[in-house]
């Protein structure tokens, strides 16, 4: 190696083995503004290099998968010509670093993917993670980072008019350093109008939206390294987001679409120029020439290289079909819009860039686009293992199991969201069906159809933590099973996948057993992944996030008035409880809270037995029997019907004959548990549906007075509800008022 | 007898503006910003969202748009003009109502249901009772009504206060009171002579059973009767 290129990889951080693998595939050794060229495309954040072996094993195909894995989002088909584009992203280091910009532009980015399959965004969702929520000096530095995580999130969606319908937010002390923040987009399109990233030979290439800025330089090579101190002095690394301009490059990018302007389209996300035109190329079999000269800036002086790895925002790439490039060019202008050829389509396949009349970078676009894969060597982290081996049947039973229900509900994971969901426009659009707060799921209704969509994002950090395998597949049997709960039909995820260090033996380990999981649970449950994303290097010198598989599903209902909400409506309806009567104390929200205790293994989970109950609550909703359902998810039964009465303030009693632990009964978690109410009438048919779909069973009790009561062997509880809605609601409203 | 909606670039609730029109049988069409005449048109409807992404003031750039002109000219004829949430700050901008609307008092946009009181039929609550409560949406950053002890005086003496945001449940259940710390509790103004109405919750929003309610078909309802009778 020559010794003058040192520095250079000094700079760019790039392992000597990759960069001997650059030489070879350039065939001569590569100048600096080529090095960093590699350096965006081989990110994990672009490459998936260290989890493109793992990906390979979930499945993506089904009846509805209109466009797999692969494009800028997954599309599936909905019926009656029409279909959804979905995706979830993270921006979790530009977060961490500037919330309220990391936030809103993580918004903004996953809805120009969205908007590049040729649909119209018409839901918008997040997953977010945070670290303690306590009065001392941490809990200090999440309420900032709550503050400005869901006021970017706010700023961005409100403004661009998209509505932000569901989504969860988590709080961990391992997300301390590390806040998560996850965004997932769906749209509407006709089936036959799905728009790729894709351009014929000598097409001019325009850019279209933003000009091109210093901001966010290198933000996706950002993404993918470990947070550190000198994190903070990367703030030039995090974008700057403007809703308005994105509403403008939307409008005007669908409206080209809708007129039958434009032939290929994709987005400028991660990696800016670099990244969007070189797909572009790659996957049209081409080369591409760029004349960085034509690209509009915004500042004086730029040089190639911040040209190249720019991350301003709003900006798209647009190749308009021949003859239709002045139209084009109108449109653009009508909405106040730079659109310009800055490259054409060339048959070399290279990646040619030039500048002031001199190229300056020539790169085989197939090197770029194809990095090194690593296959690595995971580990389990031994204290994870132990942890989980605990031995919980020898923990003592509380004296007071009234007074731990208000604690529970008053917990930061358990509370009311509705403080952070009331900044969101939860229906601009006119059509969102349920709204959050309502469902287990969001439900979207498709305008001049019956047809609607049920959408939910869904992980759980602590199962995940303690069994990374059992977590995934625990993520997506529970989203899928929110889904169900209103009333939909699952047909795909989208995963965002949020882990630690891939290098380190643990990090893999645990990346390597989430794919593994969501691959089996994907399998069992008949549902293919789309779509996704992976966000590694979530793990500095004194921490390592738990593997956070973030699955959004996406499901069908038919006719959008069969559908069921959370919150009991009738008294006198019956309550009926679809699966094991006790739940289990390993990996709980109770042991964790009531314990200081994460330990145990998560519940086991019985796919095939998720599987029947899915479709059993469907069922019962498409006959109309039930209106009413609800997931028995972190905190049991109890969490579960003390939820059931907030909607209409409305009460209930149930029995609950069980030799089982009171507390497990109570607080305990199991997956597969639903409950619904069914009035009188349908009630033996509805117990009928659930025989024939070989499920267990239990008529609970009934709806009714202004009390949660509780019949236990020899013990009666009893929480008024207004007191119970008086604990949920007030710990996040401190957070955000 | 159509309904121009008017289309500013960042405007969001202009395609639920027309959809809630001809959902009770009214002719609406999206109108662009930079145009400047609304001729053929009998009444203008200004929609929420955020008109040229309202970095400055809500509504403070949208009083300069060329179509303001021909809103005006419309307005000044008698006939019917609306403005929902944005359009509602942006009438007040260009100064067709009294007041303005500045940040809520959390600070922070806030969407949830509001308990929302008919005070009195005008124009654009005919198909409503006076004292008929309402529940509708809100969705701004920017909705707390101000105006001068003079102004609300005249406002209230005039019976120019047409909705305002009250404690009464509706049959759905108790809903959030006077969220954005409002003067006098208003939701919903009209101009002394009647015709020009803004109003800070969405109607539009609640106009089908399949989206949880249709508390607001009255409004659009009123409207239609309205255009009827002058046309």
């Amino acid at each position: 190696m020559n010794e003058t290129i040192n520095p250079l990889l000094k700079e760019t951080g790039i392992p000597l083995n990759e960069y001997n693998e650059i030489v070879r595939l350039m065939g001569r050794e590569p100048n600096r503004l080529e090095l960093y060229l590699f350096k965006v495309m081989w990110s994990e954040h672009c490459s998936y290099k260290n989890s493109r072996p793992l990906l390979r094993i979930l499945p993506k195909e089904g009846p509805a998968v209109l466009q797999g894995p692969g494009e800028n989002a997954g599309v599936v088909d909905i019926g009656e010509g029409w279909a959804v584009a979905f995706k979830i992203e993270s921006h979790n280091h530009p977060s961490a670093v500037e919330p309220v910009q990391g936030a809103a532009t993580g918004v903004g980015g996953i809805i120009r993917d969205i908007v590049a399959m040729g649909a119209r965004p018409i839901a918008l969702l997040n997953s977010l993670r945070f670290g303690k929520l306590g009065d001392e000096s941490e809990g200090d530095r999440t309420r900032y980072l709550v503050g400005g995580v869901v006021g970017g999130i706010a700023h961005y969606g409100n403004a661009i008019g998209i509505p932000t319908v569901g989504g969860e937010v988590y709080f961990h002390p391992d997300y301390q350093d590390n806040p998560l923040v996850n965004a997932m987009c769906v749209g509407l399109l006709r089936s036959d109008e799905l728009k790729k990233s894709f351009a014929t030979l000598g097409r001019p290439v325009y850019y279209v939206g933003s000009k091109t800025g210093r901001d966010g330089i290198g933000g996706a090579a950002f993404a993918s390294e470990e947070l550190s101190e000198e994190s903070e002095s990367k703030r030039p690394s995090v974008q700057v987001g403007d809703p308005f301009m994105g509403k403008l490059t939307m409008e005007t990018t669908l409206e080209a679409i809708r007129l039958d302007l434009v032939e290929g389209v994709q987005d400028m996300g991660a990696a800016g120029l670099t990244s969007s035109l070189c797909e572009m190329a790659h996957k049209s079999g081409l080369g591409l020439e760029l004349n960085l000269d034509l690209v509009p800036k915004r500042e004086t002086g730029m040089s190639p290289l911040e040209l190249m790895l720019s991350e301003s925002q709003e900006r798209m790439v647009l190749v308009p079909r021949p003859g239709r490039e002045k139209e084009l060019e109108r449109l653009a202008g009508r909405w106040g819009l730079d659109a310009v050829p800055v490259a054409t389509m060339i048959a070399e396949p290279v990646f040619r860039i030039t500048s002031e009349g001199a190229v300056v970078a020539e790169v085989p676009t197939g090197a770029l686009a194809d990095s090194l894969t690593y296959v690595r060597e995971g580990k389990e982290n031994p204290e994870a293992a132990a942890a989980r081996a605990k031995d919980l049947t020898h923990l003592p039973i509380p004296q007071d199991l009234q007074a731990i229900l208000p604690q529970l509900l008053a917990s930061p994971n358990l509370s009311s969201r509705a403080p952070v969901f009331e900044r969101y426009d939860h229906q601009v659009g006119t059509n969102t069906a349920l709204v959050p707060g309502k469902g287990d799921a969001a439900i979207v209704r498709i305008k001049g159809t019956s047809r609607a969509i049920a959408v939910k994002v869904d992980s759980n950090p602590r199962y995940s933590k303690l069994a990374p395998r059992l977590g995934a597949m625990h993520a997506l049997a529970e989203a899928c099973r929110n889904v169900s709960v209103v009333g939909g039909k699952p047909l795909a995820y989208t995963d965002g996948l949020n882990c630690g260090n891939p290098e380190t033996p643990h990090g893999y380990f645990e990346l390597s057993e989430t794919i593994h999981g969501l691959a089996e649970a994907s399998k069992a449950l008949g549902i293919p992944c789309v779509s996704g994303n992976v966000s590694l290097y979530n793990e500095g010198p004194s921490y390592r996030i738990p593997p956070t598989p973030m699955v959004g599903v996406v499901g069908l209902l038919e006719d959008v008035s069969r559908r069921a909400e959370l919150g009991f409506r009738k008294a006198g309806e019956f309550i009926v409880l679809i699966g094991d009567k006790a739940g289990e104390l390993g990996a709980s929200e109770y042991l964790w809270l009531t314990q200081g205790l994460e330990a145990g293994s998560p519940p086991a989970l019985d796919l095939a037995r998720e599987a029947r109950t899915q479709a059993a609550i469907r069922d019962l909703i498409e006959r109309g029997w039930v209106r009413t359902a609800h997931d028995v998810a972190e905190g049991g039964l109890a969490v579960a019907l003390a939820e059931m009465c907030f909607p209409h303030g409305l009460g209930a009693t149930i029995e609950i004959r069980n030799q089982a632990r009171p507390d497990a009964l109570l607080y305990g978690e199991a997956p597969g548990r639903i409950l619904f109410t069914v009035d009188q009438a349908n009630l033996q048919l509805a117990v009928k549906v659930l025989e024939a779909h070989s499920l267990p069973h239990k008529i609970l009790g009934q709806v009714g007075g202004e009390s949660l009561t509780v019949l236990m062997p020899k013990q009666r509880l009893e929480w008024g509800v207004e007191s119970l809605r008086e604990a949920w609601e007030g710990t996040l409203r401190e957070v955000l008022p | 007898m159509k309904v121009a909606v008017i289309q500013f670039p960042g405007s969001n609730c202009d395609s639920d503006a027309v959809w809630a029109l001809e959902r009770v049988g009214l002719r609406a069409e999206l109108v662009w910003h930079t145009q400047g005449s609304l001729e053929g048109f009998s009444a203008a409807l200004l929609p929420g969202g955020f008109s040229y992404g309202d970095y400055l003031r809500a509504g403070a750039l949208a009083k300069f748009s060329p179509v303001m002109e021909a809103v005006r000219g419309l307005a000044e004829r008698g006939h019917p003009v609306i403005g929902i949430c944005n359009g509602f700050q942006a009438l007040t901008e260009a100064q067709l109502l009294p007041g303005a609307l500045l940040a809520n008092n959390n600070l922070h946009f806030t969407c949830k249901d509001v308990s929302l009181r008919v005070e009195r039929r005008t124009a654009f609550t005919s198909e409503y009772k006076a004292g008929q409560v309402l529940r509708v949406p809100i969705a701004h950053g920017e909705g707390r009504y101000y105006a001068d002890d003079e102004t609300l005086q005249q406002l209230e003496d005039g019976g120019q206060i047409v909705f305002r945001y009250t404690q009464q449940a509706t049959r759905h259940g108790p809903h959030a009171y006077n969220p954005n710390g409002s003067l006098n509790d208003i939701a919903g103004i009209v101009n002394a002579r009647g015709n020009v109405l803004g109003m800070m919750p969405h109607p539009e929003r609640v106009v089908d059973e399949v989206l949880g309610g249709t508390d607001g078909l009255g409004f659009f309802m009123s409207l239609k009767r309205a255009l009827e009778v002058v046309a």
